[in-house]
């Protein structure tokens, strides 16, 4: 009994010193406290203020954009073969529901070429499936797979180039992700703790950024009139002149002479990422589509030794020497820093959206009602406890102080949990607090209520205590059972509100069982231990 | 000190009056939603947008709508309503419904800028009351510079955000009246007070809140609550059947349903509004209501071990009379918090504390005349369809739940 006892209070001891150090690390000061308080307990949108925007992905632009793609290439590929066509267009489809029925229509193909139309489609567009409608007549759809495929490219794309923007801003954890259920509505969460201003962040989601691979024609120089005069004040056909963006303390300006059609734009840019190559130099490979590749390659190898700028909206981030033919991946060397290479990668992947996006759902909590709530709810929640901690001293003495110690170490422990897990305090999660603060008392009101009714019966103290815990337990049991079962059903099928109540609620119950059975048993045992043959109990 | 030492109340007896009150009740409700005020829906079911301003003064609630009206974009009807709650000042809340995406996002976009057109400033300068920090750093950098204020760009930042936590924290709650004002806060000298002063101004009012839900994820938001909350009921009502008997975990669910609805009921009689914080509100006031039928449950559970011989009603009796010191002290405990909630908790937590109120006050009593009644009325049920001489195939299951429960092998 005595071992056990001392066991038990070790791991109390052991699990209290771990939960305080999850909620406040090892503070040096008092304002160091409150700081490690902050950081580890997070707070929601709801109660620090923030933007929270649910946006759709208009998968269907990307749909539409492949089947231009096609079409383009589809008329090229006719004209070499020789075959010909009356018209060639696709429908129009405006809502994300129906991207699946983006169709291509070609009319008028005559009935002599119909093999060999049919058999370059099938050879040269095997991602697309070919239905004659009569004899001259043909549509064309992406295949099932395709479609999957293309439309989670474009919402991961949409995600990526969003979360590179938002970063630009230099917010504290911003956080964009895959929203709703993954295969059929193309949800994207963007949130942004502190940002009072969504219009701003729309802006900066909405624009679309629009990224070059251009051809440098002439350049550098100091500045616009400089570039003109070079030319006798008249720009060259088909080019333009572009500002280069102004590197770290760099002086003056550069200007570019640059052609007015992108070899590649933000649309085939599949991937770009910092490395270190050769003699440990900084330097960003990319990875462009097929079609661009093929574009790329046949520029490339007619440019070796000529200029490349890479501009986003018009002006210059890089300027880089053609130096070999590069097809479908290339890097781009000489760079001075990881910085450089890092920043140039994120430029090259922050290309345009690949699809327009449409706002869902906006929540934007100024940081001032956040202060609010906070405030009043801490108040308030001070004011309550307090009557509780009062009513149970009064009513139940002794026995009193060891519930109140169960529900303060109840609250410790669950704040710990949530620090731990990094899970968010929302204010339904407030709601799953107070419900579990609710059963926290009831569970201690069991006991004791049954303790005093054992002490009625006429038993002795010991006894009565531990019949009033073993009685207690399977009614704590079923209680805290009947409510974790329905917290798996909320979290499963729930969504935001109802999951973070679900959660701090299963978080808080299991807190309970452990603090109400486990912790207030030991200290009973504990004043018990002393004397064997204690006449009387205070509750 | 204890309250109630071996009471001896016939609870089960008084029933039909509590079961009355409760019809009453429902049928108030109901009446209420279906004639007089109908439920009074919050953003998250109404689809649209909803913006919170508060204003330095009285709002002048006629000139909003006026400007509103004016607007050329917005499409649909705007309405604009003086926000009193508790703690709320001089807020009003202006909005507007659509039933599409497109629309809704350009009314909200010029919502505000129809309050900056009527109330703020034009020359170019930045709304302090209204600025972000990223959007105020920015503007003062440069000008800080050219005034030979010598600042570090975490010198800045954290200047930045000083004042606007001092323009958030009450009494100011995100409206500062004057510039001068601004002195108090660390860090403001002469020099940055005088950038500041030719870089901003203040406009009367502070955006605290924008909401808008479009019509899918507002459908969606709404079916998966409804949902959820529905399996849950299940899942517990699964649990109850497996460890006492079908029958209670059927009253323990009718008598949530019961309390749900009687609390949504008087939301529409006092006529809150209904957001997603009352649902959380009402999942819960089913754990509670939950909480205390089990108790109830288990306690009638332990006395039918003990009393074969005894009619279920004493028994249950027994048990309520048993628990009930326990009742009173953790419904009287929790209902102490929750009143705290509701007096001091803010506009944020006055519907969700008002549900509370309501629901601990019902839940309680729900498990006492409700769910109780409803086992002892099948069991009573059950005893006299089985002194009637049966089919074989009907009595045949129904002898094993006669083992689980002794109290129909009474008399």
């Amino acid at each position: 009994m005595r071992t056990n006892l001392r066991a038990r209070t070790v791991v109390i001891v052991a699990t209290i010193l771990i939960c305080v150090f999850g909620i406040i690390d090892f503070p040096r000061s008092a304002a160091d406290l409150v700081r490690n308080v902050k950081s580890n307990i997070h707070l929601g949108l709801d109660l620090k203020g923030g933007s929270h925007l649910v946006l759709q992905v208009q998968v269907q632009d990307a749909v539409k954009a492949d089947a231009d793609q096609t079409m383009e290439r589809l008329q090229a590929d006719l004209r070499k073969q020789g075959v010909t066509w009356a018209s060639m267009d696709r429908n129009d489809p405006t809502r994300v529901e129906d991207a699946d029925n983006v169709e291509i229509y070609i009319k008028g193909v005559p009935a002599t070429q119909t093999s060999a139309f049919r058999e370059m489609i099938n050879d040269r567009y095997p991602t697309y499936v070919l239905t004659a409608q009569n004899s001259t007549d043909y549509s064309m759809r992406l295949k099932p797979s395709e479609l999957v495929a293309l439309k989670r490219d474009t919402v991961e794309r949409t995600i990526q180039t969003i979360s590179n923007r938002i970063n630009e801003l230099g917010l504290t954890e911003p956080s964009v992700q895959q929203y709703g259920r993954a295969g059929d509505q193309y949800q994207v969460l963007v949130q942004l703790p502190g940002v009072d201003d969504p219009a701003r962040v729309k802006e900066l989601i909405g624009t679309a950024a629009v990224l070059e691979l251009t051809k440098v024609e002439d350049g550098p120089f100091p500045s616009r009139e400089a570039a003109l005069s070079q030319h006798g004040g008249v720009l060259p056909l088909n080019t333009k002149l572009a500002k280069a963006k102004p590197r770290g303390a760099q002086e003056g300006e550069e200007w570019y002479l640059v052609g007015k059609t992108p070899v590649i734009t933000g649309r085939e840019m599949r991937n770009a990422r910092a490395s270190q190559g050769d003699m440990r130099k900084w330097e960003t490979n990319f990875t462009l589509s097929p079609d661009g590749g093929k574009r790329f390659g046949r520029f490339t190898e007619a440019n070796i030794g000529n200029k490349l700028a890479v501009s986003l909206d018009n002006s210059l981030v890089s300027v880089a020497v053609i130096e070999s033919k590069i097809e479908d991946s290339g890097r781009i060397e000489g760079l001075s820093s990881e910085d450089e290479a890092v920043d140039l990668s994120r430029y090259l992947r922050s290309g345009s959206l690949p699809a327009g996006v449409q706002y869902l759902e906006e929540r934007s909590i100024g940081p001032s009602l956040g202060a609010d709530s906070i405030h009043e709810g801490l108040v308030a929640g001070i004011a309550g406890l307090l009557a509780v901690v009062t009513v149970m001293l009064v009513y139940y003495k002794r026995s009193g102080v060891n519930a109140v110690l169960a529900l303060v170490l109840n609250t410790v422990l669950l704040m710990a949990a949530l620090s731990y897990f990094h899970a968010v305090l929302t204010l339904p999660g407030i709601a799953g607090v107070i419900l579990t603060i609710g059963m926290a008392v009831d569970s201690n009101v069991l006991i004791f209520e049954r303790i005093r009714e054992e002490l009625r019966s006429g038993k002795a103290v010991i006894a009565a205590v531990d019949t009033g815990f073993n009685k207690a337990w399977w009614t704590i049991v079923d209680t805290h059972v009947t409510t974790i079962v329905s917290c798996a059903f909320l979290f499963l099928f729930g969504e935001g509100p109802v999951r973070g109540f679900a959660v701090t609620l299963v978080i808080g119950l299991i807190a309970n069982v452990f603090t109400a059975v486990f912790v207030s048993r030991t200290i009973f045992d504990y004043e018990l231990s002393g004397h064997r043959r204690m006449e009387e109990l205070s509750i | 000190m204890q309250l109630f030492k071996n009471t001896d109340f016939d609870f089960l007896g008084k029933k039909w009056p509590f079961i009355i009150a409760s019809l009453v009740l429902t049928a108030a409700g109901f009446t209420s939603i279906g004639v007089k005020h109908g439920l009074k829906y919050g953003i998250d079911f109404k689809e649209g947008v909803l913006m919170t301003v508060k204003f330095a003064y009285a709002p002048p609630l006629d000139q909003i709508r006026a400007a509103m009206a004016s607007s050329q974009k917005i499409k649909g009807e705007v309405s604009v309503q003086n926000f009193t709650g508790s703690g709320a000042e001089n807020e009003v809340e202006i909005g507007t419904e659509a039933q599409e995406e497109g629309q809704l996002n350009v009314n909200r976009q010029d919502m505000q800028d129809v309050l900056n057109a009527r109330w703020g400033q034009t020359g170019g300068k930045l709304d302090f009351n209204n600025s972000s920090q990223q959007a105020l750093v920015e503007r003062l950098r440069d000008p800080l510079a050219r005034a030979g204020v010598a600042m570090s760009e975490p010198q800045l930042q954290k200047l930045v955000q000083d004042s606007l936590d001092f323009r958030d924290t009450p009494p100011r709650s995100g409206l500062v009246a004057k510039f001068s004002d601004l002195s108090s806060v660390p860090g403001i000298n002469p020099g940055i007070m005088n950038t500041l002063q030719q870089e901003c101004y203040l406009a009367p009012f502070h955006i605290l809140k924008v909401e808008m839900v479009g019509p899918k994820v507002g459908a969606e938001l709404r079916n998966k609550a409804v949902l959820a909350t529905l399996y849950a009921l299940a899942g517990m009502l699964a649990y109850i059947w497996f460890r006492f008997e079908w029958i209670y975990g059927l009253g323990a669910v009718i008598a949530c349903f019961h309390d749900t609805l009687i609390t949504i009921g008087l939301f529409s009689i006092f006529n809150k509004e209904i957001s997603m914080t009352v649902i959380a509100a009402l999942l819960t006031l089913v754990g509670y209501s939950m909480n205390d039928t089990i108790v109830i449950f288990d306690r009638i559970r332990e006395n039918l071990k003990m009393s074969r011989r005894e009619p279920l009603e004493k028994v249950m009796n027994r048990a309520v009379n048993q628990t009930l010191s326990r009742t009173v002290m953790t419904s009287g405990l929790t209902f102490l918090t929750v009143i705290a909630l509701f007096i001091w908790g803010g506009p944020v937590l006055h519907g969700f504390s008002f549900a509370l109120v309501c629901g601990i006050i019902v839940g309680t009593y729900s498990s006492v005349f409700i769910a109780s009644p409803i086992v002892l009325f099948w069991h009573n049920y059950t005893d006299r369809r089985k002194r009637r001489p049966g089919p074989p195939l009907a009595t045949a299951p129904r002898q094993e739940t006669a083992r689980k429960s002794p109290a129909r092998a009474v008399r």
